[in-house]
């Protein structure tokens, strides 16, 4: 078991590195990209900057708290969308026929389909979410202490498996139909711009789906609670590892997608 | 090696007639049409063996191939090769065999063809020496010498197929699945990719099976003929038995194609 995780891993850094050097050989397009996502997300942060200009705080929530909250769930995204890209691009892998290639190699076809994309040109948005997380950190009066640091940890699994697990559903959609599969922006893209402002203010119902169906609040409004110092309880501060348990429907979609492309071919 | 017996296979296929409001029609109530893709097919194929496999275009030549290398599950009949059941062990399975899609490319486009070799190593966790080995055959037969550092993009599609053809070797596959390998090669190319085919199952006694429209394949490549049409098997036999309808390949198949009324 331990031999054959050693081995993707290994696999999977191979893939990387392909990708990097075939980005290099495209330099110019590749720091555009890169700069074209660092502004993108600088002119979200304008938005929030403006925003808290005039009103000063967001129900209860401050400019500082605000910049801590979408800094960490930037980063989330961003990391997502840098290695689990391959999922977001399936649908057309699966319309070109490349599938069947991954299906005649002895790998897991998550490996592959994984390792088939690696969107580096990410570091750009990643680099905004850096920042933000700093000035959010120094400046949102949080006491910093043991517990905390390891509740930002657990956010940023939590996020990622989030993230992973909607472009999982997309990538497994796609195996029944290719048609309408942008509606999953809505999770996708949408989690990550809802995700500037903790999950509480949009009120209840947005609270319980965010809790119960896409498990998006317990990567990021209640550990939020926590490192604010709101609540105390521990369970606030674990919510993000119960998100994990998300990637288990997605796991399973996954596999009946398979099945179902392999009785169908298509 | 091979073998399969009654194998069917049907797709369901999604039907609607042109125009923008049929379009809209489809949209909630869509009309399916079932498509016999295999219909009870049987055969068998021994070990080393060359095997043509011909037939018009949707004849099923693409479904055996996929049910074969383990992409397809057959709705009904049993498949082994090699004592496996390919859509049931899939890795085990796929360690084995070689697949080459003439139309759609291995080879990572922007980076040099070697590096694409040494993520299949990788993949396919070929040892070192039987690495270097097969990388040194495979090198001087197929000619790579000039072509390994060069990305695929700047390769020609000749100088392509063969560096495609490599990589599916690499790991010393039992069988060989050539999926229209000589699809749009100029004359020199298509000689040296025959060339290498024939020279391939002679050498290393690799299973290959075929399947092309260039009636010239067939002619330089196998002794074996399996001829498909509508899903059923027409005709398993040799070069000689397609010749005695006159010595035009082409105009032969045609006529085949014709008489059993599959040309639809």
């Amino acid at each position: 078991m331990a031999d054959r995780i050693k081995k993707s891993v290994g696999l999977y850094i191979h893939y990387v590195s392909i990708h990097v050097r075939s980005v290099m050989e495209y330099k110019t397009s590749f720091w555009l990209t890169v700069m074209g996502q660092f502004f993108m997300s600088f002119n979200v942060f304008l938005g929030i900057f403006f925003l808290f200009q005039r009103f000063h705080q967001v129900e209860g929530f401050t400019y500082q708290e605000v910049l801590l909250c979408y800094g960490i769930v930037l980063m989330e995204f961003s990391l997502a969308e840098m290695y689990a890209r391959g999922f977001g691009e399936f649908p057309g892998m699966v319309r070109r026929g490349e599938f069947d290639r991954v299906l005649v190699r002895p790998r897991s076809a998550v490996l592959q389909v994984l390792g088939s994309k690696f969107e580096l040109s990410r570091i750009g948005r990643m680099f905004q979410a850096v920042v933000m997380f700093f000035y959010g950190v120094f400046k949102s009066g949080v006491e910093w202490n043991f517990l905390k640091i390891l509740t930002v940890l657990f956010m940023l699994l939590g996020g990622m498996a989030v993230f992973t697990g909607l472009f999982w559903i997309l990538a497994s959609l796609s195996f029944f139909t290719l048609e309408g599969l942008e509606f999953m922006n809505v999770f996708t893209h949408g989690a990550s711009e809802y995700g500037k402002y903790p999950i509480g203010i949009y009120g209840n119902k947005i609270l319980l789906f965010t809790t119960f169906v896409i498990p998006y609040a317990l990567v990021q409004y209640y550990p939020l609670l926590y490192l604010l110092g709101r609540r105390t309880h521990w369970i606030y501060m674990a919510a993000p590892l119960l998100a994990l348990l998300f990637l288990v429907p997605c796991g399973v979609l996954w596999r009946f997608g398979v099945k179902h492309y392999t009785s169908s071919g298509s | 090696m091979i073998t399969m017996e009654h194998v069917c296979k049907s797709y369901k296929i999604a039907k609607r007639n042109a125009g923008f409001g049929e379009a809209c029609k489809s949209l909630f109530h869509r009309k399916y049409e079932e498509i016999q893709a295999l219909n009870d097919v049987t055969f068998s194929i021994l070990e080393g063996e060359m095997v043509g496999y011909i037939g018009p275009n949707g004849a099923g030549k693409s479904s055996t191939i996929k049910i074969l290398s383990g992409i397809l599950t057959p709705d009904k009949g049993t498949v082994f090769v090699d004592g496996r059941i390919p859509y049931k062990n899939r890795i085990a399975h796929v360690r084995e065999i070689g697949v080459v899609f003439g139309q759609r490319s291995q080879l990572w486009w922007d980076v040099p063809v070697i590096d694409s070799f040494e993520l299949l190593k990788d993949i396919y966790s070929i040892p070192d020496s039987m690495y270097r080995t097969n990388l040194e055959e495979l090198t001087e037969r197929l000619q790579l010498q000039e072509l390994l550092r060069s990305p695929a993009r700047q390769l020609s599609l000749g100088q392509r197929m063969r560096c495609e053809i490599g990589a599916s070797l690499l790991h010393s596959p039992k069988i060989l699945f050539l999926d229209e390998p000589t699809i749009g090669l100029d004359a020199v190319s298509k000689l040296s990719v025959r060339d290498f085919i024939k020279q391939q199952n002679k050498l290393h006694k690799t299973t290959v099976i075929l399947t092309t429209h260039d009636m010239q394949d067939i002619e330089a490549l196998t002794r074996r003929i399996i001829h498909i049409g509508k899903g059923r098997i027409l005709m398993d036999g040799t070069l000689e038995d397609i010749r005695q309808g006159g010595e035009n390949m082409d105009e032969t198949i045609a006529e085949l194609y014709r008489s059993y009324d599959i040309y639809t």
